[in-house]
């Protein structure tokens, strides 16, 4: 049977079928309305406890984000909307409170479902599990729980409520199969959290399995087999192996060193847009990051944020990488970031209008805030700071003068900062590259900004999608430039990063090697592959075959070269 | 009667945590606290109903109270909305 994978993994063994015992909700006269009052405030009653029980074992086993959810259902039972529904229906109706509950749960549930917003939708099955309890506990039925599991079983069921995987054996689990859920659904972000296998969406599972079945599920393709051959289970026996020999492999790389087979060391780092992402940084291994984008701090608001407010979000990621580098780039808005309280004029073509450093150096007020935050900050940690957008040297010279004037500041205000601190350009533009060499005479370092890169090499917009086709990080001149600006760093002794997409494309990340970059800046969730390719390659064998890569005439070509030509054992 | 207009700025709108926050803080009030979306009222100490608002990021909102804590309430929900709820 075929579902949505929806959490890496391969897992055999006994179907757990959890029986939904539905409760058959039926209208009823009732003749004594008080008596029904009070038998539902008691069954809200019963059920808050419940609900409290639950919390508090998420949040002892889960954590608190888990337990928000419990939080948010001790809210629903006490919410007044929903209870007076309930009770005027009551009332008024004289109808028996299962049914009350039952309309007024229908009610806010087809609100939530049909709301064009994945996280709403979501909610709607947490006023599903708390109605089903109420009526359970009206009805005196058992809320069944997963915390009894006796057996390692993969667990089969039409959903799975937050309450379900709250209260679950996690020792017993081996994996999901639901009938209903998507990617987004409790079921499978559960699953991933817990890295259990699951399969999602599988029409009429329940049906088809009883309990104690054997099935395999694979949680990448999305299919359950029911009753498999012994073919079949020796055949998934070596895929579930190789998947998890991987896996270990990658965990372990976490704290070791991105060394190639030929002992040649990079750095592999992470790029971040909010302090916050440092965290998934950090557990992913990386070496530092690579490029700290600054912008989030001015959107979304309505005027600049103050100097304190920066300095502080600045120094808690320089903390928590504890001396490992944090490249922080400057403000980079305009183009596709407008700020509406700057009231930037529209442009005709914002992407080579005034933007990045260009608004900067014009508006010397708002670069001398982020210029102080940042020193003042490096006082906490290994920061650089890095320039985007520069275009000339004239353009680097003044904004290095505006930095000078700031440490100048400083030091009469006698506020510590890294009197040493790097400062570096963002090489995006191809005219940087193009006079790398003039460039590596007086910067500390260059990182390569692939996205903005190939848009401005191969003049091609890279939100239109009807050029799409064009824009390719495997483009020779867009290679040849790289290499260019690795290579006239090197000559000046300057370190040379990247950090665009291409910095973590698997298929770039050994020719990369080849040219002798230095740190590789990617998103937290590439770091530990990247790191894997690094230690399986050999930077002499890949140096050897960039002059042929560099002369070859297409992207297509050159994917096509990469594809033959190097592989690495998973 | 005490209103105030307010632009959700968080990344959430009144959507994950920020509405059980809001729920919580409206529901300290002995005032009804309604809030307004495109003309259309919710009951604030309601958590059913201020998600089916479906208020995201970038919405404006009018928080209103009547009774005896009026002022208070809507001068508390108002920051809290503008701190972020703390994201």
């Amino acid at each position: 049977m075929k579902g949505i994978g929806v959490s890496p993994g391969i897992s055999i063994g006994k179907v757990f079928l959890k029986e939904e015992i539905e409760a058959k909700v039926e209208k009823k006269n009732i003749e004594n309305i008080s008596d029904e009052i009070a038998k539902l405030n008691a069954a809200i009653e019963k059920s808050l406890k419940e609900v409290k029980s639950i919390y508090e074992y998420a949040l002892k086993n889960l954590g608190e984000k888990e337990a928000e959810i419990f939080s948010a259902h001790k809210l629903m039972l006490e919410d007044p909307e929903f209870i007076d529904f309930i009770k005027e229906k009551i009332k008024l109706e004289s109808v028996n409170a299962e049914w009350g509950v039952k309309e007024a749960s229908n009610k806010y549930i087809s609100i939530l479902e049909n709301m064009d917003n994945e996280y709403l939708k979501e909610r709607a099955a947490d006023i599903k599990d708390i109605s089903k309890r109420l009526i359970n506990n009206l009805m005196g039925i058992e809320n069944i729980s997963l915390s009894t599991l006796e057996e390692e079983c993969i667990i089969v069921s039409k959903d799975l409520t937050p309450s379900d995987t709250a209260q679950m054996r996690k020792d017993k689990a081996l994996g999901f199969v639901t009938e209903v859920g998507g990617r987004t659904s409790h079921t499978s972000i559960m699953a991933r959290t817990l890295e259990l296998p699951a399969v999602v969406g599988v029409k009429d599972m329940t049906k088809s399995v009883k309990n104690n079945d054997i099935i395999i599920i694979d949680g990448e393709e999305g299919t359950v087999i029911i009753n498999p051959t012994q073919d079949e289970i020796n055949t998934y026996k070596e895929k579930r192996k190789a998947f998890e020999e991987f896996k270990n492999k990658l965990k372990e790389l976490k704290n070791s060193k991105s060394i190639s087979k030929d002992g040649y060391k990079v750095e592999i780092a992470g790029n971040i847009g909010t302090p916050n992402d440092i965290d998934k940084v950090i557990e992913n291994g990386g070496e530092g990051v690579g490029l700290y984008r600054t912008e989030f701090l001015y959107m979304d608001r309505d005027k600049l944020p103050t100097e304190e407010e920066q300095f502080e979000s600045y120094k808690i990621v320089a903390e928590k990488l504890e001396g490992r580098p944090l490249v922080i780039r400057t403000l980079d808005v305009g183009g596709d970031k407008e700020l509406p309280y700057l009231e930037m004029p529209k442009e005709m073509n914002p992407f080579l209008g005034y933007r990045a450093i260009r608004l900067c150096l014009d508006r010397v007020d708002i670069f001398k805030v982020q210029l102080r935050a940042i020193l003042r900050a490096s006082a906490y940690g290994n920061i650089k700071i890095m320039f985007p957008m520069i275009s000339s040297l004239k353009e680097f010279r003044d904004a290095k003068q505006i930095l000078e004037e700031v440490k100048n500041e400083l030091r009469v205000e006698k506020i510590p900062f890294n009197e040493n601190i790097e400062v570096g350009i963002m090489v995006e533009i191809p005219s940087a590259a193009i006079q790398s060499d003039v460039f590596a005479k007086e910067v500390d370092f260059f990182s390569i900004g692939t996205n903005d890169l190939i848009q401005y090499t191969l003049a091609v917009d890279r939100g239109n999608e009807n050029i799409s086709y064009l824009y390719s990080q495997y483009h020779p001149a867009v290679l040849r430039l790289i290499k260019m600006t690795i290579e006239n760093g090197h000559k000046e002794g300057i370190w040379v990063g990247m950090c665009g997409e291409a910095a973590g494309d698997e298929r770039l990340i050994p020719i990369l090697l080849g040219m002798g970059l230095d740190e590789f800046s990617m998103s937290a969730s590439s770091i530990l592959k990247a790191r894997y390719i690094i230690k399986n390659i050999s930077k002499i064998e890949m140096e050897n075959m960039i002059e042929e890569i560099l002369n070859l005439e297409t992207p297509l070509q050159v994917k096509q070269y990469i594809d033959e030509k190097i592989t690495f054992k998973h | 009667m005490y209103r105030e207009t307010v632009v959700l700025k968080n990344e959430t709108g009144l959507h994950a945590r920020p509405a059980s926050l809001f729920v919580k803080e409206a529901s300290k009030y002995v005032s009804d606290i309604k809030v307004e979306k495109d003309g259309k009222e919710y009951n604030a100490k309601s958590i059913m109903g201020i998600l089916s608002m479906g208020a995201a990021m970038g919405t404006t909102i009018n928080i209103i109270a009547d009774g005896k804590d009026e002022e208070e309430a809507v001068k508390a929900l108002v920051e809290l909305v503008n701190s972020k709820f703390g994201e």
